[in-house]
């Protein structure tokens, strides 16, 4: 009796010390956040994580629409000159106040050597300061969805970066080493970071200054990175996370049971896809000589027949897929309401594949990753699966990403007959995904960059060229709809379906869960 | 003497830089380092200049070159995912897995002597039948599980033990420890028992084995027939004579301990050159990986060095000087 009170005492004792502050928030990742500097790395993650300290002209809401941030209003004074009015008596963290200058300075450095944001602000010609509290973009051509990124496109003080040297932008390849920004922020954000020990904790506590009324109720925000799935489920089970993402597949119904946390799940604004080599004469690693099958309309549409997206989807994605008929998710601008996945049709599919000269199929090797998206590999083999009974005989090759991406984009000479690939586009439009997926191969304008099968439609062209310029927005969606029609029917690519976000919080944490995976920390309230 | 040392030390060098060079060699099959240092729509041009900067479509001996040039000053260039000079990562994460190897080197000795001892002294008792059982997990589970289940059991069932990190740092300077605090005290223990379960297990076996050799002596048997105490039988001569091969194996398996560290730090997110290491394969991060690899080799020359220091200080044979010797071994 004596010997079991000693063991709970000490059980209190060790236990003790985990309750945390009631407004603390605590999260895991399964990677860092790369760095600090906002215009180093165009990722999600770390984007996302800086978006809580820095902030753009716009910023998004939780179902992703444009409102105003730093910019309190704008308007088009001509079609190719915006006027930004900016918002008044803003302040950094270090309390400069934030001008005009500021948002040149951002420009400048997002798109000099080094940066990985340059996408964002493409198509400008020039900035100019019209006051300390407007600015004029001048944009090459008229550009109706300029401001599309600008919400990650993160403002930094000129004062603080000259007298920090951290003017040019952390960049692997820069002599000189470290720059200042890589693990020092200094934005007009909500938080403010005041401890970073990469790869173990970033802590970070409210701006007392903020512009805007905080609906947080947070005093502290700790991040960890805990790269092991399970030990990660593990930290929210034990009550010393609360939250964590991703959790995996196998995990979501064990977070869910338990009394103390939820899972929280939803559609990502990824699509995963397949894609085929329909650019060389020759297929690659098959057994066809002399020409390539995926030309053959009459062998994609069979290869996408033969796929049971219903059987992927409840048996390798274990219900957490939704099923995708094109290459945009809902949510992404000109996603297409109407489009229906073509019928699941193993019998037509044999019949087609005689029709187009292969009566006892073919054999081709699919490449894929084996540590990007979810499952990626066991989807692949449940394509091999199912292209076996319609006669197409698939070897598989799932690789470590780095191999992979090497191998099948455009540095390794898209080396692949056969491909997954997943693809979120960053301004949420279906332009970028027209312009760098299906759009046909052209160094010079860098079109069809990651259109790794080479595929090319010309009205599907001439239409993603239409709808760059197209100011009037219902007739920009009506092009948009227009040439997903025209892949759907072309049978271009073999949508596969958007994966599940995952997310683990504790209960009494309430965030809002934004379909781009980006944690937005001024949404989040803690209680106990 | 001197030229003893001077030879090893050679010989060190040229271990080095095999191990360098075959690191550069198999660098060729990690992948594309690129991909993972860009966002996805940085443009083909960019990539491409990045690879020229950092020297990527340079033949790998052109890029070891540069590497063991760099490396012997000290520089082992920035990492490509941190984009930090590599040597400042690395002293910042060798305090941690240099004080969770040192905690299960010791929890293996301190455990797996007392565990040997007895099972050696009482062979049929119960208790000796479940330590053996006991060594008998501890060899034949891997790693990864066994930390799974100290989690699972103690950090999510019980709630006693954190489950990942390391807590309570102590910046001392030169030095950052967490065995200063009580949060850190408790976050060491897992991964301790982890690393440490399998150099315990051996410890064990071998000082069982070797108690039960020492014990069928003669001078034991005088000892006994001076009618000295079993205690001082046991351990002031038996034991003492079994430590010899237990301090040299576990001398020799603290350089184990540190490289097989990775799996442990992986599973405890304990921030030290392990879980480092394996980040930097993930994303092919070369100067993080060659730089590990070269110190990992560092640390086994080096104790090797020491060993055979030792030798020619314990082995009178090695110090005669053989004027002639230079026909062979």
């Amino acid at each position: 009796m004596r010997i079991k009170t000693a063991f709970l005492a000490g059980a209190a004792i060790l236990a003790g010390t985990q309750v945390g502050n009631a407004e603390t928030l605590r999260y895991a990742f399964q990677a860092d956040v790369n760095t600090l500097d906002p215009h180093s790395l165009n990722e999600t993650f770390t984007l996302g994580y800086q978006g809580n300290i820095y902030e753009g002209l716009t910023r998004r809401t939780p179902d992703l629409s444009i409102e105003p941030a730093l910019a309190e209003r704008w308007e088009i004074i001509e079609p190719t000159r915006w006027r930004f009015f900016l918002r008044q008596g803003v302040t950094f963290h270090n309390g400069n106040p934030f001008t005009a200058e500021d948002v040149v300075f951002s420009y400048e450095r997002a798109t000099a050597e080094g940066s990985d944001v340059a996408v964002k602000v493409a198509g400008i010609e020039e900035m100019v300061v019209v006051d300390d509290h407007t600015v004029d973009v001048i944009t090459t051509t008229p550009n109706p969805i300029l401001i599309a990124e600008w919400d990650n496109w993160y403002i930094m003080d000129r004062e603080w970066a000259e007298a920090n040297g951290a003017v040019g932008v952390t960049n692997i390849a820069d002599p000189d080493g470290e720059s200042f920004a890589n693990r020092n922020a200094n934005g007009t954000g909500p938080f403010m970071v005041t401890e970073r020990q990469p790869e173990i904790v970033t802590v970070a506590v409210p701006n007392p200054n903020w512009w805007d009324e905080p609906e947080h109720n947070l005093t502290e925000v700790v991040f960890q990175p805990i790269a092991e799935d399970a030990t990660r489920v593990a930290a929210l089970l034990s009550g010393e996370m609360d939250l964590v993402f991703p959790v995996p597949l196998q995990d979501t119904d064990r977070v869910q049971a338990s009394d103390e946390t939820r899972s929280l799940t939803g559609p990502e604004l990824r699509t995963v896809f397949l894609g085929m080599d329909q650019a060389r004469d020759e297929l690659l690693y098959s057994d066809v000589t002399g020409a390539n099958p995926f030309q053959d309309i009459r062998v994609r549409e069979a290869v996408y027949r033969a796929l049971d997206m219903d059987a992927i989807q409840r048996v390798v994605m274990r219900g957490q897929s939704t099923p995708a008929a094109t290459l945009v998710a809902p949510g992404i601008n000109g996603f297409p309401e109407d489009l229906q996945r073509h019928d699941h049709d193993p019998d037509r599919s044999r019949e087609l594949l005689a029709q187009a000269g292969y009566p006892d199929g073919f054999r081709v090797q699919l490449n894929c990753p084996n540590d990007r998206y979810v499952n990626d590999e066991a989807i692949c083999q449940a394509v091999v699966g199912m292209l076996a009974r319609v006669g197409i005989t698939v070897d598989l090759l799932a690789e470590t990403r780095s191999v992979y991406f090497g191998r099948i984009l455009k540095q390794g000479g898209y080396d692949s007959a056969f491909y997954m690939l997943g693809w979120t586009p960053s301004s949420f439009d279906s332009y970028n995904v027209l312009f760098n997926l299906v759009g046909t191969r052209d160094d010079d304008m860098g079109r069809g960059t990651f259109n790794v099968g080479g595929y090319s439609n010309p009205e599907i062209d001439a239409l993603t060229a239409d709808i760059l310029v197209e100011t009037d927005l219902a007739r920009r969606d009506e092009l948009i709809d227009e040439a997903w029609t025209l892949l759907h029917e072309d049978f271009g690519y073999l949508p596969l379906h958007q994966q599940a976000l995952s997310w683990g919080v504790r209960n009494g944490v309430t965030v809002a869960q934004r379909a781009d995976n980006s944690f937005v920390w001024r949404h989040v309230t803690v209680e106990n | 003497m001197a030229a003893f040392i001077i030879k090893r030390l050679l010989h060190s060098v040229i271990v080095m830089l095999a191990v360098g060079f075959v690191a550069f060699l198999m660098f060729n099959y990690v992948g594309d380092p690129i991909n993972n240092m860009v966002g996805q729509e940085t443009t083909v041009v960019q990539r491409e200049q990045l690879r020229e900067q950092l020297g990527l479509n340079d033949p790998f001996y052109l890029q070891f070159l540069r590497f063991a040039g760099n490396a012997a000053q000290g520089d082992f260039g920035l990492s490509y995912q941190h984009r930090r000079p590599v040597e400042d990562i690395i002293m910042e994460r060798l305090p941690a897995t240099l004080e969770l190897s040192i905690m299960s080197a010791l929890f293996a000795l301190g455990v797996g002597v007392p565990m040997g001892v007895y099972t050696a002294l009482n062979r049929n008792s119960v208790l000796s039948k479940v330590f053996m059982f006991v060594s008998l997990v501890g060899v034949s589970l891997p790693t990864f599980l066994i930390g799974i289940l100290l989690i699972f059991l103690f950090a999510v069932q019980l709630q006693w033990l954190p489950s990942f990190g390391r807590p309570g740092v102590v910046d001392l300077g030169w030095w950052h420890t967490s065995l200063l605090t009580w949060d850190g005290w408790k976050a060491i223990i897992m991964p301790a028992i982890t690393l440490g379960l399998f150099q315990m297990t051996l410890i064990m076996r071998l000082v069982r084995a070797e108690m039960l050799g020492v014990l069928r002596t003669d001078y034991i048997k005088f000892a006994r027939a001076r009618g000295l105490k079993n205690r001082a039988v046991h351990f002031g001569h038996a034991l003492k004579n079994t430590m010899v091969p237990v301090i040299t194996v576990t001398g020799l398996q603290l350089g184990t301990i540190i490289a097989f560290a990775i799996i442990t730090e992986t599973v405890f997110q304990w921030p030290g050159i392990g879980l480092l290491f394996i980040g930097a394969v993930r994303d092919a991060d070369i100067p993080v990986m060659s730089a590990y690899l070269v110190m990992i080799a560092f640390f086994f020359v080096v104790i090797n060095l020491i060993v055979d220091l030792l030798y020619f200080a314990v082995d009178p044979r090695l110090r005669v000087e053989r004027p002639g010797a230079s026909g062979g071994h």
